[in-house]
């Protein structure tokens, strides 16, 4: 048994969110664990890339929403008004669901939040190489660091996301249904991929792929219409799930 | 039964002759001025008419040139670009980026930005003298050079100034489409890496925005080297015989030399080639402006493609 | 973690608690410890608080100028249009011995002094300028001084002048007596407008349907940039053409009098106005779905009938907003006007007399008006008036083609 075991990195407490009037999220609690991936199903609109916003507070940018309940991360709450939001989204990054580079080249793409960190020279090359390294794309595109990141296909687009979001070095990872717009190879590549950042970071990822939380997840939180209905060892939850309604949508029965 | 045609169709012929009859007489009205405007004008075209000036005499076909006029224009067209640009685009970017979408004060100035858009140019005349000259120019003339005249009369930067105003709401509606046309999540990507609203802005917004925010410069500088009404009594001269020095001088324009030209000659037939002349000059120089700005554009948007952006 | 309340019935269970469970997942291979940070404060960032003041000062500064115009436009016509404004020179004298009844501004005004400047004149002075402006007043016997032509009824009816046999609409700014009547202007822009949208419809939409339904790729492609090379062509050498060139060619073709007139001036203005219409008409047609000309195609119609009974009612409130927008662009035309109509204020129905709008007589006249002057205020009058002209056509072309694009687009 670890130390940081029973210190979950983020616990979420009673969170209820809305979108101006309807509500999205109703007393979710979870507790994220450091260097597990979290894996959160459910089917559309059940809220969980809502809250999974709410972790590097990306919904404040959404006009007209409003939460309330506790985020923590080691123990401090994450809305505190004396919490720079910046630094926030530094020590927890996102990738989104469609992949996103700046039409600027691989190289750019990867120092772009190491450059606004002040990072130049060899430094930031370093920092460049073995997030490129780390995310498995190197040996692709280290003859093409200066071609625009545009060019790349599809799957090496998101993993170059993933390079970026990995090169500032945050401690936790929030990846949007990363793999929702990939052909399976693509997506195999990234869930080899996850599996490995897992020893660096805390990841938590939202799927709409059963097979994919099964595959890559430690923990997996089941959520329908806004609610947490069931949070377990992934294990668990896809052998035996302690709901009906778990049950229901992890044998496809709905969702 | 055979697939012939049964009876003729004698709406659709008609429809189709009709459409086709006013599309050929747009097209055949539009060959018809320019080229009647290049058949009649290239005769006038010489180094010495572009760049030779009016001492000469104005209204002699074989001594006059329009390089002052050229350079008015020009110079019109830059210091008002260097006003419209910086606030256009800032007022845009505040509009996009920070100001609450769905607010009634937003739709308020929306409102008022297209409605100006629409406003005769020569309402912008009233304005540019009744405000930059009487108000603004007597006031710096009353509080800087007890009441001499400096500014309180037409003047380039006072028409400059009026065609700022004027092409301002083309320039903010055009930025602002730039800007929304870039992808949310580019914006995202950048704020989860932790950068600020402002480092996001300018390193990944403005850069994609930029062919954006040059049509919509190209748009006004088009517009500011051929519209006339607005600058007849905001700082265009009749006549004048220096190039202006000062930004207080008053400047020749080749619109309104045209006017000029056409409605003030002494003698129409024997002017009529540098009107010619002066009009082909003017159709040049708004085409030029153009294609440059076409050709601009088109490389930022390769480079852009290509990386190194 | 109790969170039993929030879940539904079937199966309630208790979660686990996060450590309990925690512990059954074994321990990453490698992992990198790292301590726990403390979220930092927030940080001060002086040089993009400033930045951002700057960009919302900036902004501030030109909505608000944008404003102004509408304000500044207003104000200057407001006196008029509020009726302060007095200009006749003939009015009640004032007796000497009224002076100390009437208060100082109504005296100075009467005398056509500043107010300030009563100050310089002791009472024997001001009681003969008083009197001397009673001898000047009495000698004064024409009728026609006796009016405001300032005034709202003298601006919009007719009035019978002393020298005419029948009341009259008369714009005469610069005489003895200035004449301030707008109806021939308002008459003459409408004539122009209605002639070149008399003009410029047929050709506009009928190419917006050919373009858009009719003609080949390869067509559309060519004819147009063509078209969006006209409204490249700046106004003033519409302007030119119609004076110079039209003007000689239509008279000999139509052989009427004078030379410059409505007709010349609407058919060049309606040449500025053929872009926006096309350009409209034609969004308005592209934009609907081709699955109604479709449709119609599959049940046998051929591709007129279908532009023509299918696709052109479904945009039919894009072509009126396109006529409407290019009524507003072409009643604020300035330059070809001036140029090409001839600008003789006259009240007439026939498109061969000449005609003055409103914007070639604020043109025409703004150079020579005394700044704060009557003239000066009247022709703000007129550019409040186009003001609310083309503000008026410019919601009404908005609102239908948003209206438009949102039922062709499934919306509402």
């Amino acid at each position: 048994m670890h130390s940081v075991m029973d210190k979950p990195i983020i616990q979420i407490s009673d969170l209820d969110f809305w979108y101006g009037e309807s509500q999205a999220l109703f007393g979710v609690n979870v507790a994220i664990g450091p260097h597990r991936t979290t894996a959160l199903i459910g089917p559309s609109g059940c809220g969980k890339s809502t809250l999974l916003r709410c972790l590097n507070r990306m919904n404040e940018l959404i006009e007209q929403t409003r939460m309330t309940g506790q985020i923590t991360m080691n123990g401090h709450d994450i809305n505190a008004p004396d919490v720079d939001v910046i630094e926030l989204r530094k020590r927890v990054g996102m990738v989104f669901q469609k992949s996103n580079p700046f039409p600027k080249s691989i190289f750019e793409n990867v120092a772009y939040g190491l450059r606004i960190q002040g990072l130049k020279g060899a430094e930031l090359e370093g920092r460049v190489e073995r997030s490129l390294r780390k995310s498995a794309l190197w040996d692709e595109a280290k003859d093409r660091l200066q071609e625009s990141a545009l060019q790349l296909s599809g799957g090496q687009q998101q993993r170059l996301c993933i390079a970026r979001t990995i090169a500032v070095e945050p401690e936790v990872v929030l990846m949007d249904e990363p793999c929702s717009a990939l052909d399976p190879t693509a997506t195999s590549k990234i869930e080899e991929l996850i599996q490995d950042l897992k020893q660096f970071y805390t990841i938590v990822i939202v799927t709409h792929n059963m097979q994919q939380a099964a595959r890559c997840s430690d923990y997996t939180a089941f959520f329908y219409l806004g609610k947490l209905i069931e949070f377990d060892e992934t294990t668990k939850i896809f052998t035996n799930p302690g709901h009906k309604q778990t049950e229901d949508y992890i044998t496809g029965r709905f969702g | 039964m055979t697939f012939q045609r049964t009876k003729r169709d004698w709406q659709s012929i008609g429809l189709t002759a009709f459409t086709a009859t006013a599309t050929a007489a747009i097209v055949g009205i539009v060959l018809m001025i320019l080229g009647n405007i290049v058949w009649n004008g290239a005769s006038q075209m010489s180094f010495r008419f572009v760049f030779g000036g009016t001492r000469e005499g104005m209204f002699e076909a074989s001594r006059a040139g329009v390089f002052p006029m050229i350079f008015g224009t020009l110079a019109l067209v830059i210091l008002m670009t260097v006003c419209v640009l910086p606030v256009g685009v800032i007022t845009a970017i505040y509009l996009t980026e920070y100001a609450r979408a769905e607010s009634a004060i937003n739709r308020l100035i929306r409102g008022a930005i297209n409605n100006l858009a629409g406003v005769p140019s020569i309402v912008f005349g009233l304005f540019g003298l009744g405000f930059f000259i009487q108000f603004v120019g007597g006031g710096i003339d009353k509080l800087f050079y007890g009441g001499e005249l400096h500014y309180g009369e037409p003047a380039l930067i006072w028409a400059a100034a009026t065609m700022a105003v004027l092409t301002l709401p083309v320039m903010i509606i055009t930025t602002e489409e730039a800007l929304r046309a870039i992808p949310k999540g580019l914006r995202e990507a950048s704020l989860a890496l932790g950068a600020t609203k402002l480092e996001t802005i300018w390193k990944v917004v403005l850069p994609q925005a930029i062919p954006g925010i040059l049509t919509g410069s190209i748009l006004a500088v088009g517009r500011g080297a051929g519209e006339v009404a607005p600058i007849m009594f905001t700082g265009a001269a009749y006549y004048l015989a220096h190039l202006p020095t000062h930004w207080t001088d008053q400047f020749m324009h080749l619109g309104y030399h045209i006017f000029v030209l056409s409605t003030q000659s002494p003698d129409v037939e024997r002017t009529k080639p540098i009107l010619f002349g002066s009009v082909l000059v003017l159709l040049m120089l708004t085409f030029f402006l153009n294609l440059a700005g076409v050709l601009v554009r088109a490389r930022i948007r390769r480079r852009a493609r290509f990386g190194h952006a | 973690m109790n969170d039993v309340a929030q879940l539904p019935e079937s199966g309630v269970r208790d979660l686990p608690d996060a450590a309990s469970i925690y512990v059954n997942v074994p321990d990453p291979v490698q992992s990198t410890e790292r301590p726990i940070r403390p979220l930092t404060r927030r940080k001060r960032r002086p040089l993009e608080w400033l930045v951002e003041k700057a960009i919302f000062l900036v902004s501030l500064s030109a909505i608000l100028l944008i404003f102004l115009i509408f304000a500044f436009v207003g104000k200057e016509a407001l006196p008029v249009i509020l009726g302060k404004t007095d200009n006749a020179r003939l009015r009640k004298p004032v007796a000497a011995e009224e002076i100390p009844n009437i208060s100082e501004t109504q005296l100075a005004e009467y005398l056509g002094l500043k107010p300030g400047e009563l100050k310089n004149y002791d009472a024997d002075t001001l009681k003969l300028l008083v009197e001397l402006k009673g001898q000047e007043l009495a000698q004064i016997v024409d009728e026609d001084s006796r009016v405001n032509t300032t005034s709202w009824r003298m601006m919009f009816q007719p009035h019978q002048w002393a020298d005419y046999d029948k009341p009259q609409y008369i714009w005469q700014p610069v005489s003895e007596v200035p004449k301030y009547n707008l109806v021939p202007l308002v008459i003459g822009s409408l004539k122009a407008t209605l002639m070149a949208l008399l003009f410029s419809v047929p050709l506009g939409v009928g190419a917006a349907i050919y373009v858009s339904q009719l003609a080949s790729p390869r067509w559309r492609e060519i004819i147009k940039p063509v078209i969006e090379l006209l409204s490249g062509i700046p106004s003033v050498v519409l302007g030119f053409f119609a004076l110079i060139v039209m003007a000689t060619v239509l008279q000999n073709v139509f052989g009427y009098q004078s030379r410059l007139n409505t007709f010349v001036a609407g058919i060049a203005l309606g040449l500025a106005v053929i872009p926006i219409i096309f350009t409209i008409a034609e969004d308005a047609l592209t934009s609907v779905p081709k699955s109604y000309s479709q449709a119609a195609l599959s049940l046998g119609a051929s591709p007129g009938q279908a532009a023509w009974q299918v696709v052109l009612p479904a945009a039919l409130p894009g072509v009126f907003a396109a006529c409407v927008l290019g009524f507003g662009r072409a009643i604020g035309e300035t330059m070809i006007v001036l140029m090409a109509s001839g600008n003789a204020s006259i009240v007439s129905g026939s498109i061969l007399d000449s005609c003055r709008t409103m914007t070639a007589t604020i043109a025409a006249e703004l150079a020579e008006v005394v700044f704060g002057g009557n003239h000066y205020r009247i022709l703000f009058v007129i550019g409040a008036l186009l003001f609310l002209v083309t503000f008026v056509s410019n919601v009404i072309g908005d609102i239908v083609v948003h209206r438009l694009k949102g039922r062709l687009e499934g919306r509402t």
